[in-house]
């Protein structure tokens, strides 16, 4: 039985939207709904959807970065929720990120010594001779070389940079990393070497993935399960064969249709979905993807449904499923 | 489908240079290809390859200075742009030839109505009386698939979502019926799903209207989908040329074939990506050699030294590599 290393429960984020002359609340954004999900040792979730299905503020809610509205995160058997400042940094020694811009995510005005050896300050791990010395160990487990110490972020290209935002993640040696989008400001070429290093890194290392992308190619070659988002919830969540041969969910399949497949032969059926995602300051009533899905009933207007096991290990929030409950 | 007529856009020997304190850069360097009436070209490559400037030079829209149409000769309609005037490519530019960009949001002005931006376009370029050219402008929008025309002209930017804004360009370019389309990167900023609307648009456009369009983008899902030829272009050169098929199926050049072997396919499953080692060089960084030469597993002495030509293969195909050396030089 694999071990659960981390456990969301109900997860909520609501975004106050002030209006009026004095900016009173007149209503609120729900980036995230209700997303329950595990993730076990030593796997790779990935976390897909479109732009503003809230993936990233989900993966940024699991270390508190955004404070949650509503719900649990369950980092090792401890409930991050109630966890005071000093206690969340010790935790957040465990659980690192890597964000998507690395031109944006690192210190123009810092070293990359300095820049990998701060997490090290701040956590009060090792002396200074040793917090150097482990700098120069990292950069070369990350494919650089030590001689790149001394140089500035933008002495780097855009593959480096993130080699070197991946470094400082692993500098004090985490558990579980979260990776915001970390290649899709890459280039296809330097795309497939990060994402094999994260590979590498991950047997090496024992490390656990939550991976937030919207490229469905890159999710599916990353991950060992896969949960696709739309419109702050969880619509569906299994392993990736599963997910990727066999989608239960309407808007899963629609989304796996869009993708473009570099074979001019294949001639796609596919499943165009009319309309944009509506918006979640007003959620449509009933299931979210009613409005745009192709098997629409009207069960689906009026009650959301609510996922559920529809297979062992194969979750999914319709009512086409909800039916073959016993 | 053979075209007798002649192309409607014939690029010759283009170099198109950007002048700094170092010196002169090239970021397009000699190309040469054309695209016939209906066709779709394909362009790919990586960021820094040139894809960009190419269009940009074709438009006239480089930055000049720093940047510089050097050589070469762009034929539309036979007519050649390099030299023409300013004010002739005014009228050209929207008439006979548009482009759309990567980002829908910044190419809208957001100031002003959707009708007052299409009706505007269509008033310089068609000398059309206001009503006419509202009437046009409500008409090219339910073209590209949008609800609701009457009201989106009255309607700012801000209030329309990516994929609409999309629609909308795609619309305005279209507006004046131009003969070529040069589509720069239109579906990066788009989802998945919206992206797949705007390609079957854009294809529907194309079989419609006969437009030409130049196709210029990094992801090879989307060549695959709708383009019938493709160039790819690495460090300022065409590398190679084929019809899709071939580029898929019988990819010669080493960089090609990297590319294609490194993006992570949907349908199956692999242990381990294929990955071109090293980095994209910086534009003008390689005198000499071959400019794949440091990252291809393939190199031998003679590519450090001396370039390759773009050698012609079976019909249409061209590879810029010795390896696929042939007595036919394509690019003289």
């Amino acid at each position: 039985m694999p071990e659960i290393l981390l456990k969301v429960d109900n997860l909520k984020k609501y975004f106050p939207i002030s209006g009026g002359v004095f900016g009173k609340k007149v209503g609120d954004v729900r980036a995230v709904e209700e997303v329950s999900f595990f993730v076990n040792k030593g796997e790779t979730l990935g976390l897909v959807g479109e732009s503003g299905c809230g993936k990233s503020t989900t993966g940024r809610m699991l270390m508190r970065l955004i404070e949650p509205t509503a719900g649990e995160v369950v980092f090792e058997g401890n409930s991050l929720t109630n966890l005071n400042t000093t206690e969340l940094r010790k935790v957040r020694k465990d659980m690192q990120m890597v964000f998507q811009d690395p031109f944006a995510s690192l210190n123009p005005r810092h070293t990359v010594e300095k820049i990998l050896e701060e997490p090290l300050i701040v956590h009060g791990m090792g002396r200074k001779k040793e917090r150097k010395q482990k700098v120069k160990e990292m950069l070369e487990v990350v494919g650089l070389s030590s001689y790149h110490a001394n140089r500035y972020p933008h002495q780097f290209s855009g593959g480096q940079r993130q080699r070197i935002g991946i470094a400082r993640a692993l500098m004090t040696r985490p558990k579980l990393i979260i990776a915001d989008e970390p290649v899709s400001a890459l280039d296809v070429s330097i795309q497939s070497q990060v994402l094999n290093l994260l590979k590498d890194l991950q047997k090496d290392l024992q490390l656990t993935y939550i991976f937030i992308a919207h490229d469905l190619g890159v999710v599916k070659y990353i991950s060992d399960r896969v949960g696709v988002m739309y419109l702050g919830r969880l619509v569906e969540i299994t392993d990736t064969e599963k997910l990727y041969e066999n989608p239960l969910h309407p808007y899963t399949k629609a989304l796996l249709s869009a993708v473009p497949v570099p074979d001019p032969d294949i001639q796609k059926e596919r499943v165009l979905l009319e309309g944009d995602m509506p918006s979640p300051s007003n959620p449509p009533r009933g299931c979210a993807f009613h409005t745009r899905c192709t098997e629409c009933m009207d069960i689906c207007r009026t009650t959301r449904p609510q996922i559920r096991e529809v297979e062992p290990g194969h979750f999914a929030a319709c009512h086409l499923f909800q039916e073959s409950e016993k | 489908m053979v075209h007798a007529s002649a192309p409607v856009l014939d690029v010759r020997q283009l170099k198109t240079s950007f002048f700094s304190s170092g010196g002169e850069i090239p970021a397009v360097d000699k190309i040469s290809f054309s695209i016939n009436k209906g066709e779709i070209l394909g362009i790919v490559g990586e960021s820094g390859c040139g894809k960009s400037v190419t269009s940009l030079s074709i438009m006239k829209l480089i930055p000049q200075p720093p940047g510089k149409i050097v050589e070469g000769e762009i034929l539309l309609n036979g007519e050649d742009l390099v030299t023409a005037s300013e004010r002739r490519m005014r009228e050209i530019r929207g008439n006979d030839v548009a482009m759309i960009f990567q980002e829908p949001m910044t190419s809208l002005n957001p100031l002003f109505t959707i009708g007052n931006q299409m009706v505007e376009a269509l008033s310089i370029h068609k000398k059309l009386k206001k009503s006419q050219a509202s009437q046009q402008a409500i008409d090219m929008l339910k073209i590209v698939g949008l609800p609701r025309a009457e009201q989106i002209m009255k309607e700012y930017p801000h209030q329309l979502s990516g994929g609409m804004r999309q629609r909308v360009m795609i619309g305005m370019a279209l507006s004046c019926h131009p003969k070529l389309l040069i589509a720069d990167e239109p579906t990066t900023a788009l989802d998945v799903t919206i992206q797949a609307q705007i390609l079957s648009l854009m294809k529907d456009l194309n079989e419609q209207l006969e437009t030409a369009i130049i196709m210029i983008t990094h992801d090879l899902g989307v060549v695959a989908e709708i383009c019938r030829r493709v160039l790819v272009m690495y460090a300022g050169k065409i590398v190679e040329e084929a019809p899709v098929r071939t580029i898929f199926k019988n990819p010669k050049h080493p960089y090609t074939l990297g590319l294609l072997k490194s993006i992570p396919d949907i349908r199956d499953r692999t242990e381990r990506l294929y990955s071109i080692p090293g980095n994209v060089p910086k534009p003008g960084s390689i005198k000499t050699g071959c400019r794949f030469a440091a990252r291809c597993e393939f190199a031998y002495d003679r590519c450090h030294h001396e370039s390759p030509r773009l050698y012609q293969q079976e019909k249409g195909h061209r590879v810029r590599c010795f390896l696929h050396e042939t007595e036919e030089i394509a690019d003289a």
